[in-house]
């Protein structure tokens, strides 16, 4: 680890003031970054621990919107009545992720910006373009069983670790953030960047800037909602593959439909291709394959993972299922 | 006598271990002391060009850098105990040249104040390679395997003509097995802590084997024995690869010399990948033949491992299956191919663990295509002997561990076609597979002190490597010397005293009990011949043979208030304690084993002793020779397999033990259960990638390296057959810390054919295999 310091701000305004100067990190939870900087991969100079800032509150706006504060714990959130009852897919999204003890150190914020878990990334004697740009891709050639096959580049085909991120993407959230330059609201489809040639650059969130919270829109529907996460073993692990699914069925008919994949994808993935042929179309078996066929069919396999493409299939079929019955 | 063997009683340093009041290795803060970080080599093959460490020195609070320029030259240790504590890299001292043979290899170590800084300019040492490439993959260099020259006759065996029967067979079932590598991942990282003292020698180590590190060091750096002491006192977990020495605690002790102050050395977790052995994968051949009511009449086990280019090991596979069932022709082979990887060494149940998962994968493969059940199958070819050796097995139950478990998982329920049984959305298989594992025995020594007080303190430098040795030697302790368990206490880990056993090969038990039944029982002997000849003493005048001791008195059988209390004999005697030492010399391992038995080296004194102790003699009259020494069981798994997704559940996991005599219910079951969770592992989970491209360790850290956790663990039914076995020491216990893996692996696989059909021969089976 470099040193660094650590400062404790106890207000927004000079967390941000201070965030300026060129290699400098806010840290919440610690549950990621401090891994990455133990691992000499992340070496911020200094680091503003945003812990005291009053980011920790979920409101129902009178909007009907939810907004959750972005120092919300994972554990608080998806145990938090209004999620539960309103938001299952997030609620079990969340609760699919790593493990209690991480839970209740996780926010939402750090987990909206936490990192690949490709494992070249983790290891600085290995070449790795996300880690230094330019380096090349250890991955694409080599072990790549965990990596992701949709939204991949000849840069870099590291998988987007989250679980939270796929059910916000499917509830189409809002991210906001506030800068020097003031604030500004991104919409959940714009926060997370495609590789493409460089693949350093994850989000579009500003240096400097600061989530304060994430919005979810008001869906009467959702309250039928599911996260389904397939992995090696049956907790602690990240997916291989993973489907968030809201359907409004009305008479056996889809009227709207939000899918996102997990495990997969080089961001959260929200299936736009999937959500079309679902769309207007009976809630039966037929559907659901189709759409799965459709969310994968822009699916580039690597020598360890080509499985996930079936994988991937089946799960989104499952968690459809589960959600949208057969009519 | 007070009844404690057996008895699950807590573990005597449980509160100490939860209380964090046990202190590990790495717990250990001499005065002065400094935190040492090593750098590994990031090639796997080549040389050191030129190693830069300006940088790193000058960073603030780093009191010296070591690499192979400035480090002390080491001796190859000459004449140490190949069982016990071996150093890992027969043809490699570490820190002595320019050479690199595998990744991770350590090419210098920085010591600096505070463990941050020592690690902050670890990084900043410089390295310039000169590569070579390496050769890392085993399945693409079958063509360089070669018969290895170490392990002797048990590596290559054979009975009949296998090959002809083979050829002539009703039934043929010919298939290869593959297991990746492993590694051990225990809790606690290799740690070691080093003082000087002038010429004194103090160091702390998380070993499997003190008294094998000590004379490791006294060996390589050319030190006097009586000035090297080596404590190991808490073990969080060893499976072996503490069982063997890495270079950590030689440089450790190499680097406190040089900076001339206690120095730490931690592995990270990312270093015990690379830099402290691991599980070869294996290659395994096995082909049966049958006559078509399923009596074998062939064979063939031929296993491929991985060695390294500075020692030799093998993974001894295919050792098992030379006495595991009757069967006229069998041929074993075993070849290795060397690596430019770190060497491998023993991992739990060393040869057993892939050896049964494949022998019984293969058995159950026959008994489908027999369509025959597979206990039958088993029943039908039931060795009542060791065939191989021609030898009688020392006790051997494993008919009744048949029927036990099968009664247990509910056997008979199971409708016999793969694929055939469901539950809900899920697909339900039962599978079973044969445990085995060495009865091995080794010369050990023990020394038993009681005290006029009235409690007893026992010595004896085997160690608890998590197990519940301390709580199981206690027992036999009190057991032995008549007092309630909390009135004795056991010291192990310490290579000042009597040497016994490492701890592996699952010997510690059956090793270390007997002498320290023996030494217990010689401080009673003393205790009552002094009582006999005290003219003060109530027993006055009594036979010897007729007095009993028991709850911290000796009084005369049938009279329990014609005695005394140990405490008024030696009080009235003016004795502060009484002393007693034992050295048993009994091995049960094949001299021409690929891991012999120590030879020598144990205190002098106990060995005198043990000659007028009855214990000992008793014991040791016993003619071995005649017997084959195995622990022995059946495993039963049920479990749920997702058809679409390939998810797989083990619901239920039943073992029935046939391991002799269970000296602590309690501890027992966490053994068995603990080896059985590996075989879960191992089954469904664990295997360590390499790069394809440059044979390095991709997968270093348990993020990656996936071991079962407790979502995934079934419902454990645990029973022990419970006799004790009549050889192998008068304790009757044989050990149990490996056997519990064996065969829960082919168990798993097995019953996944079963609910599936699909039959995975390379393991692990990860869904991706099963969709
Ligand atoms: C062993 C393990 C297993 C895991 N398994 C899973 C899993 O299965 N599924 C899953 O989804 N996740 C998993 N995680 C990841 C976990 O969810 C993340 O580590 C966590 O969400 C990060 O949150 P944090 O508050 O600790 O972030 P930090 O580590 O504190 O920060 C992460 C990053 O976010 C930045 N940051 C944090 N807050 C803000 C803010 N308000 N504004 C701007 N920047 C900010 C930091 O600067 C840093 O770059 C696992 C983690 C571990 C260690
Ligand atoms: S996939 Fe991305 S993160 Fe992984 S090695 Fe390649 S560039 Fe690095």
């Amino acid at each position: 680890m470099e040193p660094f310091k650590l400062i404790h701000p106890n207000d927004q305004h000079t967390a941000i003031a201070s965030s300026g100067g060129a290699n400098v990190k806010f840290i919440a939870g610690g549950t990621n970054l401090v891994d990455l900087m133990k691992l000499d991969i992340e070496k911020p100079a200094q680091l503003v621990d945003i812990n005291s800032l009053k980011l920790q509150t979920i409101e129902t706006l009178s909007n009907g919107n939810v907004r959750i504060g972005a120092l919300v714990k994972n554990s608080d959130l998806a145990y938090h009545p209004v999620i539960m009852k309103n938001y299952p897919v997030l609620s079990e999204a969340l609760l699919s992720g790593a493990s209690p003890q991480i839970r209740n150190m996780a926010t939402v914020g750090g987990n909206l910006l936490q990192r690949t878990r490709c494992p070249y990334f983790y290891d600085t004697s290995f070449p790795c373009n996300k880690r230094v740009p330019g380096s090349g891709c250890s991955a694409i050639n080599g072990y790549n069983r965990m990596n992701a096959i949709l939204g991949t580049s000849s840069q870099c085909i590291a998988t987007h670790p989250s679980d939270m991120c796929v059910a916000m993407a499917a509830l189409g959230a809002i991210v906001h953030v506030e800068g020097l330059r003031g604030k500004r609201e991104i919409p959940f489809h714009e926060f997370h960047l495609l590789p493409g040639q460089t693949p350093q650059y994850e989000t579009t969130l500003k240096h400097g800037e600061l989530i304060t919270a994430v919005e979810i829109p008001a869906i009467p529907y959702a309250a039928k909602s599911h996260y389904l996460k397939v992995r090696d073993r049956h907790s602690y692990e990240f997916a291989l593959a993973s489907a968030a699914v809201i359907l409004n069925v009305v008479n056996g008919r889809i009227q709207t439909a939000r899918v996102a994949l997990g495990g997969v994808g080089t961001r959260p993935w929200r299936a736009v291709l999937a959500e079309k042929v679902l769309t207007g179309a009976l809630a039966n078996e037929q559907t659901y394959r189709t759409a799965a066929e459709a969310a994968l069919s822009e699916a580039k396999p690597h020598k360890d993972n080509a499985f996930k493409i079936e994988l991937a299939k089946r799960t989104l079929v499952r968690a459809l299922k589960t959600v949208g019955g057969m009519s | 006598m007070n009844d404690i063997l057996g008895k699950p009683i807590d573990r005597v340093d449980g509160k100490l271990k939860v209380s964090g009041g046990a202190t590990y290795s790495a717990e250990y803060f001499p005065k002065n002391m400094v935190y040492g970080v090593l750098v590994l080599s990031t090639i796997s093959k080549g040389r050191i060009r030129n190693i830069d460490t300006n940088q790193a020195e000058r960073v603030k609070g780093v009191v010296g850098i070591m690499t192979y320029k400035n480090s002390m030259s080491l001796h190859f240790p000459q004449g140490t105990d190949p069982g016990s504590g071996k150093y890992a890299e027969k043809d490699l001292l570490p820190l002595q040249n320019d050479r690199i043979y595998y990744d991770g290899q350590v090419i210098a170590a920085v010591m600096a104040e505070t463990f941050e800084k020592a690690e902050y300019a670890a990084k900043l040492v410089k390295v310039d390679y000169e590569t070579e490439s390496p050769i890392f993959d085993l399945k693409t260099n079958i063509s360089k395997s070669y018969k290895p020259s170490s392990g002797g006759s048990q590596l290559q065996l054979k009975r009949g003509d296998a090959d002809a029967a083979l050829q002539s067979a009703d039934v043929k079932m010919e298939q290869t097995y593959t297991t990746p590598v492993y590694h051990h991942n225990a809790m606690e990282p290799h740690a070691s802590v080093a003082e000087w003292n002038g010429d004194q020698l103090m160091v702390y180590d998380a070993t499997q084997a003190v008294s094998g590190v000590k004379s490791l060091l006294v060996s390589m750096l050319g030190l006097l024995p009586e000035k090297v002491k080596v404590v190991s006192l808490f073990i969080g977990g060893g499976f072996g690869s503490k069982g063997f020495t890495w270079p950590n605690p030689i440089v450790t002790v190499m680097a406190a010399k040089m900076v001339k102050r206690p120095v730490k050395l931690v592995l990270s977790r990312q270093q015990m990948f690379t830099t402290a052995g691991r599980r070869s994968e294996t290659i395994q051949k096995i082909a049966l033949a049958s006559n078509s009511s399923g009596k074998l009449t062939a064979i063939k086990h031929d296993t491929i491992s991985e060695s390294s280019f500075v020692d030799e090991f093998v993974e001894t596979a295919g050792l098992a299956t030379s006495m595991l069932y009757s069967c006229p022709n069998v041929e074993i082979s075993h070849s290795l191919v060397r690596l430019n990887k770190v060497t491998p060494c023993p991992t739990r149940a060393p040869g057993e663990a892939p050896g049964t998962y494949a022998i019984e994968a293969a058995m159950d493969e026959l008994a489908y295509q027999l369509k025959m059940d597979p206990i039958q199958l088993r029943l039908v070819n039931y060795a009542e002997m060791d065939e191989q050796r021609q030898k009688k097995f020392s006790s051997k139950n494993l008919k009744e561990c048949y029927q036990r478990g099968a009664d247990a998982i509910g056997w008979s329920q199971r409708s016999p076609e793969p694929k055939s049984m469901r539950e809900g959305n899920y697909l339900v298989g039962y599978g079973m597979a044969t445990a085995t594992y060495l009865a091995n025995r080794v010369a050990s020594a023990a020394k038993a002190t009681l005290y006029a007080d009235g409690h007893a303190e026992i010595l004896s430098a085997t160690q608890d490597i998590g197990t519940g040795t301390y709580t199981i030697m206690t027992q036999i302790a009190a057991e032995a010397l008549g007092l309630p368990v909390d009135r004795v206490t056991v010291k192990l880990g310490d290579s000042d005293y009597p040497r016994a056993a490492n701890s592996g090969g699952s010997q510690v038990t059956a090793s270390v009990g007997p002498p320290i039944r023996a030494a217990a029982l010689g401080v009673i002997a003393k205790l009552i011949s002094l009582a006999v000849s005290d003219t003060a003493s109530p027993l006055h005048g009594h036979k010897e043979e007729d007095i009993i001791a028991d709850n911290g008195r000796i009084y005369v059988k049938n009279h329990t208030d014609r005695g005394e209390s140990y405490t008024e004999l030696l009080n009235r005697k003016g004795l502060q304690k009484l002393e007693a030492q034992a050295k048993t010399n009994v091995s049960t391992r094949d001299p021409q084993g690929a891991n012999p038995a120590p030879t020598g080296g144990v205190d002098a004194a106990a060995e005198e002793e043990s000659k007028t102790n009855p214990a000992v003699q008793e014991d040791q009259n016993v003619d071995r020779k005649l017997y084959s020494f195995h622990s022995f069981g059946a495993q039963f798994v049920k479990v749920l397999v997702d058809p679409d997704l390939g998810t797989v559940k083990v619901d239920k996991a039943v073992a029935v033990m046939d391991v002799g005599k269970i000296l602590n219910l309690k501890t027992a079951k966490s053994q068995i259960m603990g080896g059985m969770i590996f075989g879960i592992g191992m089954a469904l989970l664990e295997g360590t990638a390499y790069d394809p491209n440059n044979g390095r360790v991709v997968t270093r850290d348990l993020a990656q390296y996936l071991v079962p956790v407790n979502a995934d663990m079934p419902q454990f039914d645990i029973q022990f057959i419970d006799k004790p076995d009549p050889y192998i020491s008068p304790i009757g216990a044989k050990g149990i810390g490996e056997i519990g893996i064996t065969g829960m692996t082919a168990a798993v696989v097995n019953a996944i054919y079963h609910a599936t059909g699909k039959r995975v021969r390379d393991l692990p089976v990860t869904l991706d295999k099963l969709i």
